[in-house]
């Protein structure tokens, strides 16, 4: 039987920088939480009645009340889901976003998957997008 | 003395917590999800547990960026269904076990686990959804219900082999509460998928299913699996299996499989459910 010790993560620079190889995803690693916080603070706020109200009332007035950069705060207007998270945006903060529009995950994550919505369900339905091709960078070169 | 008698995964999808509530659980797409559950429906209404220490995570509803626990016990009396942004599910306020609660989370502390106590809490469709598959939709909830929390959305989330030991922990603080209790663990979230980016859709069904395989018996291989192998293999959110292993843990040295449902799609996500017993 194999000890607790030997599951431990020797090094953490070659733990984060394995997430980078994996393509078409954004882990949420220190550094990008660290980049969104104001972002997914912003997004959390919607979760509040009355901040629904007053963002959708105005977005660019609610928007200004947070210490996003202009990138972040032209992003979420634009809705760019994948431009979010390069920014430090986080789904699940995001869904708050969404879901104030009325948006289901499937309608939202569709977006990112640069696939029309009939595509994305049809392809869903047929069994969801294989890993094969898709675990690594480095095996696609 | 408390008991183990059981333990129960299963992904907690926010889609199908919206299907009971809309009363659609019947339509031809979501009907095969739904079948699976229809086994354990009738297998809780038998077994009757007091207790449910439930495992999830979070999502951006309870806790914020402002603090991120790696683990957290809710100690409170009660739990009310969070506003997630489309208003709280109509679903029962959720009763704790107060006493289990801050036995067992002292006791973790005891052990070197380093647990979050949680006084007041929101659920959301993490803690929920999982009650209404096996529940259906009761004016009260059949049981009580400790929530554990697990962080999997910042990075590091804790390692398989630490959730698998948070486990093992937790039934030796529950065989030594003094009450006589019918307690089951939960592990909820998973299976393979991924809401993100242009890999977003991800599923991996023969993963998914060598997962499952390996929760029986008493093989240990589960533990050590790293989380660069859930994300590359099972997508970014895929990572919530180690939550499953919680309840792995906790079922002790050999288990057996009583029901497995597994079902693609349900929204983005593979559908995961399995029930266990222990093997003493």
């Amino acid at each position: 039987m194999t000890g607790p010790k030997e599951d431990k993560v020797g090094d953490i620079h070659s733990y984060l920088d394995e997430f980078e190889d994996i393509p078409g995803t954004r882990v949420f690693t220190a550094k990008r939480a660290r980049q969104g916080y104001h972002l997914n603070q912003f997004a959390m706020s919607l979760m509040k009645p009355e901040n629904r109200e007053r963002w959708k009332a105005d977005e660019r007035a609610y928007l200004d009340e947070w210490k996003l950069s202009e990138e972040q705060k032209q992003a979420v207007l634009d809705r760019d889901y994948n431009r979010l998270l390069d920014l430090g945006g986080n789904i699940y903060f995001l869904s708050k976003i969404f879901s104030t529009d009325g948006k289901s995950f499937l309608q939202a994550v569709s977006t990112m998957s640069g696939m029309s919505l009939e595509d994305y369900q049809a392809m869903m339905l047929a069994g969801g997008r294989s890993p094969e091709g898709l675990r690594s960078l480095k095996d696609r070169k | 003395m408390a008991r183990i008698t059981a333990g129960v995964t299963t992904s907690h999808i926010p889609a199908l917590g919206a299907a009971i509530d809309l009363g659609k659980t019947g339509d031809e797409y979501w009907r095969p999800a739904f079948a699976g559950y229809e086994w354990t429906k009738a297998w809780e209404a038998e077994q009757k547990p007091d207790v449910v220490v439930l495992v999830y995570n979070d999502h951006a509803s309870a806790f914020d960026m402002k603090v991120i626990p790696t683990f957290a016990i809710g100690c409170a009396e009660e739990f009310k269904p969070a506003d997630e942004g489309w208003g709280p599910r109509p679903v029962p306020v959720v009763e704790g076990h107060a006493d289990l609660a801050w036995h067992i989370a002292q006791s973790l502390i005891l052990e070197e686990f380093d647990m979050t106590i949680i006084n007041e809490m929101d659920v959301d469709h993490g803690l929920t959804v999982p009650l209404s598959l096996m529940f259906g939709q009761p004016e009260k909830w059949p049981v009580k219900v400790i929530p554990l929390a697990v962080n999997v959305v910042t990075y590091p989330p804790p390692s398989g082999n630490r959730c698998w030991a948070l486990g093992e922990a937790i039934a030796r603080a529950v065989a030594s509460f003094p009450e006589d209790l019918n307690v089951q663990v939960w592990g909820t979230g998973g299976m393979s998928h991924q809401l993100q980016g242009p890999r977003a859709g991800l599923i991996n069904a023969e993963w998914d299913n060598s997962f499952i395989d390996r929760l029986e018996g008493d093989t240990q291989e589960l533990r050590h699996i790293p989380h660069i192998e859930y994300l590359r293999e099972t997508g970014s959110e895929g990572i919530e299996m180690v939550m499953w292993l919680v309840m792995r843990g906790a079922l002790g040295r050999a288990t057996r499989i009583l029901h497995r449902h597994y079902h693609v799609p349900a929204s983005n996500t593979a559908v995961g459910h399995v029930v266990l017993e222990p093997v003493p």
